[in-house]
């Protein structure tokens, strides 16, 4: 995804350099068209590359010979790769992204199903990390090589190197099984699966835009644990980044100028040191945003968690290519996107991007 | 900060406050945890997957079915009767009167021959389950017929035993769809094929609610159900891939059966009061195929030696627990003719002088593409581990499932290890794959698994296509024993178990109904106390 983050960033600084507004928007659509086309070339060549066969996944193992190249046929996959590409491309531009073969469902629709229940949990797992990543990290900082400093270390380590297929399975061992504080895998209790029309997809929204407050807490019992796990991760590097950047902020003259001048030590820390540590960590947050926001597979499928990850895993092992290029198109719009905001907040926060 | 302390505080909050009490699921509906991921469709034209057939089984009728515990006996569905003709061509079905689809609309034999005719203009991938009996799309209009609302007609190019072609019949492609409601659906000329992948019309116990591909399926209980209306008003199954969380579930109730659980969550549940385990054979075959094309495995001695260097007791006890019984013949137990004698166990010494007799008394080095699946690495490494006592290097390749198959599909393996369903209830369907291969070569137009193995099965070809024509089923049952005794002694293939359905069930649930395979599997009939 780095290309893509790349890609986008040269275009922005072209853009900086342009004169007028029109040209500005102009270079900006040019080079995400570029980026795009990029990606989706790029995607479709690994996935024409891989060792699977596309035609099985809609005829299956069994079908007879015939069946099969007459199906096979029908999905193009005799053309010449590039007229295969260009064919897909000219479908893409006309709003046409394809039927997936596993679901027999329009792609579009699909990732309209899939994405929100990824945008759910990474949403809540960003603010539950950074509402607690943020203030482990000052803590650490202003008590550097002492025990709380170390307790937060300790964290952090564990939350990069624990594999989160455990770290899941025993969360459902202990809080579901034993404990009985949440509820198990799936976004609703099995029963309930088919009770909610999807509006927005989000099930917290959903629910309540239905009025029914059984559910709502049901489907809040259901994410608060993969939730937390994902949080989880994303906690421990943020407050590692906290921490440094706040080490960092803590040694500067600055720091010491509102000392002298008798400012409160509370005031220094979270207004002035934290005011400053904010801007780069927007950076940090937006990464670790985008990177839940593509779907954690693992926790997928240990919570029975039907989002974005899964699907696009899904459809890449059985070689679906219209489903894999359409969720490939969403991650790189969330980059970018996930990018483009945290520019925005960069720029607010940051008193000389303001000027 | 207050900000910040405000966040902790709802974080803590969220993560550890007890939500909701946990409850049982209701008492007139069915709850089930099952990996239905692999259903790509819901017409029953071309449904061939494994969940795919059990949604069929519930939701459709056929024309007719077989007794699950005894499957010579085969009764009338949505038939009442039927005659075959002296010369054994011509079949005549009774419709039962008084059937209704969802729709409201009434079954008729016309709708029999629009369902039957339809998976023949279709030609999706179960089509040739019909099209083996000489229907075309250009054909099939005129062989398969009503004469009137209550007779159906079908008329088969060849004296085949009439068991094969009835069994056919019970396959999933047998299923009656709604014409009036399909045809409303039509989309240039497709019968309404796009429609039927994600809709429902039918006359079966249960009626579609809902599915989600990748996430859930559910039905309604059909009240006006012509053989009476199932218990269960309602049955939701959600797909959960991982066995551990399926397991979880189950005991906590929050589900009343688990469908996909493995050997280690079967060990974990048996001390556990609530749960019970129902258990039926089914048709799958776990076997590996040894290409023709590698110069040791193409040696008579050396596929004779690797039928006794598998270690058929161990894998079965342990990393299958419960889940396969050892079956060597290509028939599985259960079917007209099935040969259930097991004539290979291990035997190390007896391999090491047929490697011998071979010219490879040091044995050779040889690939297996394996599925990267829990217990299929766990039956390769059992496999490498015996064949290492006799100098065979085995290198296990392993992969995905479907880029494993890809290769398999290519001939381009050296060993494959994989399992086979059969693709309806006549020892025709195996038979067909492991014994028949007219065409050898690479641009073959039928590709058996004899074929995917570059095994030319000589006069076994023959023998297969005779078998279809004898019209004794003793006689019959008697070529299909010969088939199998000569595949087990010389085929390519080392046939080692036969697969075992588990579900796992909360105490309270009574008679659900596992079939031999999975169209059979019936949720009609559950009660719960």
């Amino acid at each position: 995804m780095s290309a893509v983050k790349r890609n986008k960033r040269d275009g922005r600084n072209r853009a900086r350099f342009a004169s007028g507004p029109t040209a500005t928007v102009l270079r900006l659509v040019f080079s995400l068209a570029i980026t795009f086309f990029g990606l989706l070339l790029v995607t479709f060549l690994i996935g024409r590359v891989l060792p699977i066969d596309p035609v099985l996944a809609a005829v299956g193992d069994r079908a007879p010979q015939a069946v099969y190249d007459r199906v096979r046929e029908e999905m193009g996959l005799n053309l010449p790769l590039w007229q295969q590409f260009f064919i897909y491309i000219s479908n893409v531009l006309q709003g046409n992204f394809g039927q997936s073969v596993l679901t027999s469902n329009p792609v579009l629709d699909d990732i309209k199903r899939v994405f929100p229940a990824t945008l759910e949990l990474a949403t809540l797992a960003t603010i539950i990390g950074v509402s607690l990543g943020i203030p482990a990290g000052v803590f650490a900082a202003i008590n550097k090589g002492k025990w709380p400093d170390h307790v937060v270390r300790v964290i952090g380590l564990a939350g990069h190197s624990i594999p989160i297929f455990w770290l899941g399975l025993m969360g459902l061992l202990v809080f579901y099984m034993k404990l009985d504080w949440v509820a198990g895998p799936g976004r609703l209790d099995s029963f309930y699966v088919d009770f909610i029309e999807p509006t927005t997809g989000l099930m917290l929204i959903d629910t309540l835009i239905e009025g029914d407050m059984d559910l709502f807490w049901n489907a809040v019992s259901h994410i608060v644990l993969p939730a937390s796990i994902l949080a989880y991760f994303s906690l421990a590097y943020i407050a590692r980044m906290t921490r440094s950047f706040m080490l960092e902020q803590l040694s500067q003259e600055y720091i010491l100028t509102a000392r002298v001048k008798g400012i409160s030590e509370h005031r220094i820390i979270w207004r002035h040191a934290l005011g400053n540590v904010m801007v780069p960590l927007v950076t940090v947050i937006a990464l670790s945003y985008a990177n839940l926001l593509e779907g954690s597979v693992l926790t997928e499928i240990i919570f029975a968690w039907p989002g974005l990850g899964l699907y696009i895993t899904n459809s890449l092992l059985n070689a679906d290519m219209n489903a894999v290029l359409g969720g490939t198109i969403v991650v790189g719009a969330v980059f970018i996107g996930v990018n483009m905001l945290s520019d925005v907040l960069y720029r607010l926060l940051d008193p000389r991007a303001r000027r | 900060m207050r900000k910040f302390i405000a966040g902790l505080v709802m974080g803590t909050a969220l993560a550890t406050a007890p939500l909701m009490a946990q409850a049982e699921t209701p008492k007139n509906a069915l709850v089930m945890a099952f990996a239905i991921d692999d259903i790509i469709t819901l017409d029953p034209a071309q449904i061939f997957e494994f969940s795919g057939a059990e949604y069929a089984g519930n939701t459709y009728d056929r024309l007719i079915g077989f007794d699950n515990d005894d499957v010579s006996k085969i009764y009338g569905v949505i038939a009442e009767s039927w005659d075959v003709s002296e010369d054994g061509k011509t079949f005549t079905f009774k419709i039962r009167d008084g059937i209704e689809f969802a729709s409201g609309n009434d079954l008729t034999a016309e709708d029999a021959a629009f369902s039957l005719q339809r998976v023949i203009l279709l030609d999706q991938s179960p089509a040739f389950i019909l099209g083996q009996f000489g229907f075309t799309a250009d054909n099939v209009k005129e062989k398969i017929y009503a004469t009137d609302d209550s007779t159906l007609v079908m008329e088969v190019d060849q004296p085949y035993a009439p068991s094969f072609v009835l069994y056919c019949l019970t396959a999933g492609v047998g299923a009656v769809v709604d014409k009036e409601e399909v045809l409303a659906h039509e989309v240039d000329g497709d019968l309404g094929h796009e429609w039927l992948k994600t809709n429902y019309a039918g006359s079966g116990p249960f009626k579609l609610n809902k599915w989600t591909a990748g996430e859930s399926l559910s039905l309604t209980a059909n009240e006006d159900y012509w053989d009476g209306a199932p218990a269960m008003k309602r049955v939701i199954i959600q797909s959960v891939k991982e066995a551990a969380a399926q397991q979880l579930l189950l005991e906590k109730g929050d589900i009343d059966i688990a469908r996909n659980l493995e050997a280690d969550q079967l060990a974990s549940i048996s001390g556990n009061d609530d749960i019970k385990l129902l258990s039926k054979g089914k048709g799958a075959l776990w076997y590996l195929g040894l290409s023709q094309k590698n110069e040791y495995l193409s040696n008579p001695k050396v596929r004779e030696a690797l039928k006794y260097l598998v270690d058929y007791k161990g894998i079965s006890e342990t990393i299958l627990a419960g889940r396969s019984q050892i079956h060597q013949a290509f028939l599985p137990e259960g079917f007209l003719g099935a040969y259930n004698e097991n004539p290979y166990s291990l035997d190390i010494e007896k391999a090491k002088s047929l490697l011998a007799e071979a010219g490879y008394p040091d044995g050779f080095s040889v690939t297996m593409d394996t599925r990267n699946t829990t217990s299929i690495m766990a039956m390769a490494q059992s496999i490498q581990a015996t064949w290492a006592q006799v100098g065979i290097n085995l290198e296990i390749i392993p992969g995905d499932g479907k880029q494993t198959l890809t290769k398999y599909r290519a001939r381009q393996h050296d060993i494959y290890i994989g399992r086979w369903g059969p693709d309806y209830q006549d020892p025709h369907t195996n038979a067909s794959t492991f014994a028949w291969n007219p065409d050898n070569s690479d641009d073959a137009a039928a590709k058996p698994l004899a074929w995917r193995n570059s095994w030319d099965a000589g006069d076994l070809t023959a023998k297969t296509d005779a078998a279809t024509l004898e019209r004794d089923d003793a006689k019959r049952a008697a070529m299909y024993v010969d088939l199998q005794k000569d595949v087990l002694e010389n085929g390519p293939f080392v046939i080692m178990f036969q697969e075992t359905e588990i579900a796992s069930m909360r105490g309270n649930v009574n008679n659900f109904v596992l079939g031999p395979s999975f169209d059979n599997n019936y949720y009609r009939y559950v009660t719960k106390d």
